[in-house]
């Protein structure tokens, strides 16, 4: 079976690769490109631990066709500090302790960073139901929605 | 709360693994790789109870890009022993058959086989090509239907313990066990109200969002590397050196990160699978679980049946308390059973008691241990029918429970008496919270719930390395599961009075550190924790010794305060202080390197107990629960970290509130499991609920040096009985099985409808 050719761009960077028509641009990100950021938690679309952007749209990793990439703009958790500079939401994460075991804290993160690009001032209301497709099994999201709250509330400063 | 004694203990710094853990940086199970690694799948079986008669790989062996294939021949057979592993007992031959089924396939997913190839598309299609000649037997999956004479058996050797004289047939009931405390029935002649129900509960899955991973590298000098999510290291290690006969020091297991635990990684499935297959194959093997597999043949907890009994005087005063437990503990013995039936009354100082449980298997996958393993499954029973006396008496559900509450002196029905506890403190917390005085929003009704949980300790090891720059790292072994190595690093910075940040704590490999039974109990920062101040203790006596030699005089006459070596008095001399990193400096000079070692069997853990307050109210259309308003209340001893404490509470929580009212596991006829994915096992999201409020009481554990006591465990028993309780006061309907899911729900209360409106 011969291979897929993809260029696209992957936080910011130029990236080619190669994958099967049946890979995903999770399996890609992950085993290809080593970007093991991205977890894979079902493989179904109901998690939310893959959560990326693709041309500004959040989607789960899961989901997405490697090949389907073709021509985007990808961005992962591993974009999302700049520098040796954490994102906001990053640091307020680890101030708040906003994740215990840390395994759908990227996706969380990236779905947080997408919403406040949205919308700088979410309702708590607003907020749960944005994250309603990241699953957290530690922490109740108590510490994740105050975390998020606080980011959006010095962002409008 | 209140006074501060503490520099590090008792504040909120940054966990010391947050910024790998935001980045992607952070390796789970899944995130290691090798090169020419092959990848490693699992063939399981589409019955719930079946005979193997024969397995045919040869065609799947020809396929190219096949390297190996196992199945049970590979692996050797086990004696019928008992081992200690995480908190349950497990029986190696049991074991060996969880991990690949023998004579018979006991629960749909059951591991049949196993291939390793080249790729994972390759290894799929040789799974499909591998003729596994099966006859279906029938099979039992609910607890009471295992239970009756007529049932099918899953074991022909299994002759229930526990009951004389000793049967001669097979059953499904592996165990009784009874716990007694004064006359049962002298206590219920002395009782003037007697409440009776029978509580049942469905089997949850713990539901960590890691699915189980490995990578397996086998040498061919005999030597082992396992890289793998796990609760315990060494737990992977001992069980893979018995069911592979290998020597321990042969295998190094290196703990990734972990996505979640909660019981569920503290046993073994793939890890000896992905070593037999590196072995055959000579590479490296990886394995990793789909979500359907997790849930197929991984976790759950039991479902159960809980029959209780309660009896008291019109005072509110209980005489005696009865209760009948059977719980599920899947294809092979070893249901939580037995601290559930501990847990049951323990909350509660009862003159007269009688506890009896039994361990029963049916054709589900093995239990797994699930925070608090058993007590939430007694507790619904327990404290739902607390609730029912309340309301019969006309007590406050919170007066009735201060009112019978085990204190300090407390003689428990499984043995112990109770040293300083903190149950009474929590009611009275409880009772003067914020949530329990502010009155109900219209439609909305109040339940409360306790719960209680032993922790345990047990054997912990640690060292502690100061280097030359006077920084120091700390090495432990266990996984960090939810930020333990902040709490152990802070508890080194207190003991060395150096900065929190000039403390480095890491979690070791199997080879780097000495045993830490795993990561579970609600142990760690109790065990664990004893190992490090005994290292960093073990450390401070090393710079006494060099300060005295530098001084000239002897170890007694220097003394540690705030990170320096002072003299103990002025007759010792007018020296200036030397810190640690000056010590450290000059270690070379003074006896070499500086380091500290804490080794321990840790006992004295003190038992946890919590309250939980709901405000709710049910869609009388959907049968929906709506949580409004939830406060955790637990006595956390010292909470070394307050921020992680809290996260325990709510994050216990919330799994209790998806216990109470969605997670069950569902089987169609056929014993197949029909919700195997998050879509259709309903787990809470952020927008089923509420602020998860936490007060935290702090008892202190008079056997530990900073009263630390496990929090992770309680916070999972209260919630269901308290929304169940709150549900009965909302709607009139008292439900007695969870999940009290929308569909029970509402045929609950339409099938009370037509009572109430006659009454």
């Amino acid at each position: 079976m011969s291979k897929i050719h993809v260029t696209t761009t992957i936080n910011n960077e130029p990236v080619e690769f190669l994958c099967d028509g049946s890979q995903t641009i999770l399996d890609v990100l992950r085993d290809t490109l080593g970007l093991t950021g991205s977890k894979e938690g079902c493989g179904s679309g109901d998690c939310g631990a893959c959560t990326i952007m693709v041309d500004g749209r959040m989607i789960c990793g899961c989901l997405m066709l490697g090949a389907e990439a073709e021509g985007k703009r990808v961005e992962t958790i591993e974009g999302m500090a700049q520098g040796d500079h954490l994102h906001p939401l990053q640091q307020k994460f680890i101030e708040l302790a906003a994740l215990q075991c840390g395994i759908c804290t990227p996706g969380f993160l990236v779905a947080s960073k997408a919403l406040l690009e949205r919308n700088p001032k979410p309702s708590e209301h607003e907020l749960r139901y944005w994250l309603a497709g990241n699953l957290c099994r530690c922490t109740g999201y108590d510490k994740i929605i105050q975390a998020v709250m606080e980011v959006a509330a010095d962002l409008r400063k | 709360m209140g006074e501060h004694r503490y520099k590090w203990i008792g504040t909120r710094p940054n966990r010391p693994d947050g910024a790998d853990k935001v980045t992607g940086r952070a390796r789970f199970g899944a995130d290691f790789n090798m090169p020419g690694q092959l990848v490693g799948k699992v063939l399981r079986s589409p019955h719930a109870h079946a005979i193997i008669k024969s397995i045919d790989v040869s065609k799947a062996a020809a396929l190219p890009g096949v390297k190996a294939i196992v199945t049970s021949k590979d692996f050797p057979e086990q004696p019928n022993q008992i081992v200690s592993a995480g908190e349950m007992l497990v029986n190696l031959r049991d074991i060996t058959r969880n991990v690949m089924a023998r004579e018979k396939a006991l629960y749909d997913g059951h591991a049949v086989a196993a291939v390793a190839a080249t790729t994972e598309a390759i290894a799929k299609e040789a799974l499909g090509l591998i003729k596994v000649d099966y006859q279906v037997l029938p099979h039992v999956i609910d607890v009471e239907a295992a239970m009756k004479d007529d049932a099918p058996i899953l074991h022909d050797h299994i002759r229930t313990e526990g009951v004389e004289p000793k049967p001669t047939k097979p059953s499904n009931i592996a165990k009784r066990i009874a716990f007694a405390k004064g006359d049962i029935e002298a206590g219920f002649k002395k009782a003037e109200l007697v409440v009776e129900r029978t509580f049942h509960t469905a089997p949850v899955h713990q539901g960590y969002i890691e699915p189980h991973a490995v990578l397996a590298s086998a040498a061919e000098d005999g030597q082992v590397q396992v890289w793998c999510t796990t609760q315990g290291q060494f737990t992977v290690r001992g069980f893979c050196s018995r069911l592979l006969n290998l020597e321990t020091s042969h295998i190094r297991v290196t703990p990734s990160e972990i996505g979640g635990g909660f019981g569920g990684k503290t046993v073994v499935y793939l890890e000896p699978v992905a070593i037999r297959l590196s072995q055959k194959t000579g590479k490296p093997v990886k394995m990793v679980m789909s979500r359907e597999e997790v849930f197929r043949a991984s976790g759950p907890t039991s479902g159960g049946m809980v029959k209780v009994r309660l009896g008291a005087t019109r005072d509110g005063r209980l005489v005696a308390a009865d209760c009948t437990a059977a719980l599920q503990a899947g294809a092979f013995p070893g249901s939580p059973v037995g601290q559930g039936c501990m847990c049951s009354f323990a909350c509660y100082d009862v003159d007269h008691i009688r506890v009896i449980g039994y361990d029963v298997v049916s054709n589900r996958p093995k239990v797994a241990a699930y925070r608090a393993p058993g007590a939430p499954i007694l507790a619904w029973g327990v404290e739902s029918a607390m609730d029912i006396l309340a309301q019969e008496l006309g007590i406050d559900p919170i007066d009735l429970r201060l009112k019978n509450a085990a204190k300090k002196g407390t003689k428990t029905h499984y043995g112990p008496t109770f040293n300083t506890i903190g149950f009474e403190e929590c009611l009275q917390a409880a009772k003067n919270s914020d949530h329990w005085k502010s009155p109900l929003k219209p439609g909305f009704a109040r339940g409360i719930a306790a719960g209680f949980w032993f922790n345990i300790g047990g054997d912990s090891s640690a060292a502690a390395h100061v280097g030359e720059d006077g920084t120091v790292t700390i090495i432990s072994g266990n996984p960090d599961i939810g930020g333990s190595r902040a709490s152990l690093a802070m508890m080194a910075a207190e003991e060395l009075g150096i900065d929190y940040t000039k403390v480095r704590p890491i979690v070791a490999d199997t080879s780097s550190i000495g045993f830490n039974f795993l990561t579970g109990g609600s142990r760690v920062t109790f065990a664990t924790g004893l190992a490090v101040v005994e290292a960093a203790r073990d450390v401070v006596r090393e710079l006494k010794k060099r300060a005295a030699k530098i001084w000239e005089v002897e170890p007694d006459a220097v003394v540690w305060e705030n990170g320096e070596a002072k003299p103990a008095s002025t007759n010792v001399g007018q020296q200036e202080p030397l810190s640690l990193a000056k010590l450290a400096a000059m270690a070379g000079k003074t006896g070499g390197p500086i380091n500290g070692h804490g080794q321990l069997n840790a006992q004295g853990a003190g038992p946890g107990f919590g309250v939980h307050i709901v405000d709710l109210k049910v869609d009388r259309d959907t049968g929906i629960v709506v949580v409004d308003r939830f406060t955790a209340v637990q006595d956390v001893g010292t909470a070394v970290h307050p921020s992680y404490v809290e996260g325990q509470l709510q994050g216990g929580a919330v799994q209790g509130i998806g216990w109470a009212v969605n997670e069950e596991y569902i089987y169609s006829a056929k014993g197949k499991l029909e919700n195997p994915g998050f879509l259709d096992y309903r787990m809470p999201v952020a927008s089923d609920l509420p602020r998860i409020e936490t007060i935290l009481v702090e008892v202190a554990n008079p056997m530990h040096p900073y009263g630390v006591r496990g929090v992770g465990e309680v916070p999972i028993v209260p919630p269901m009985a308290a929304i169940g309780n709150a549900v009965a006061r909302a709607t009139g309907v008292r439900m007695l099985d969870l999940p009290m899911s929308p569909p029970r729900l509402s045929a609950a209360m339409d099938a009370a409808r037509p009572k109430m409106a006659a009454e």
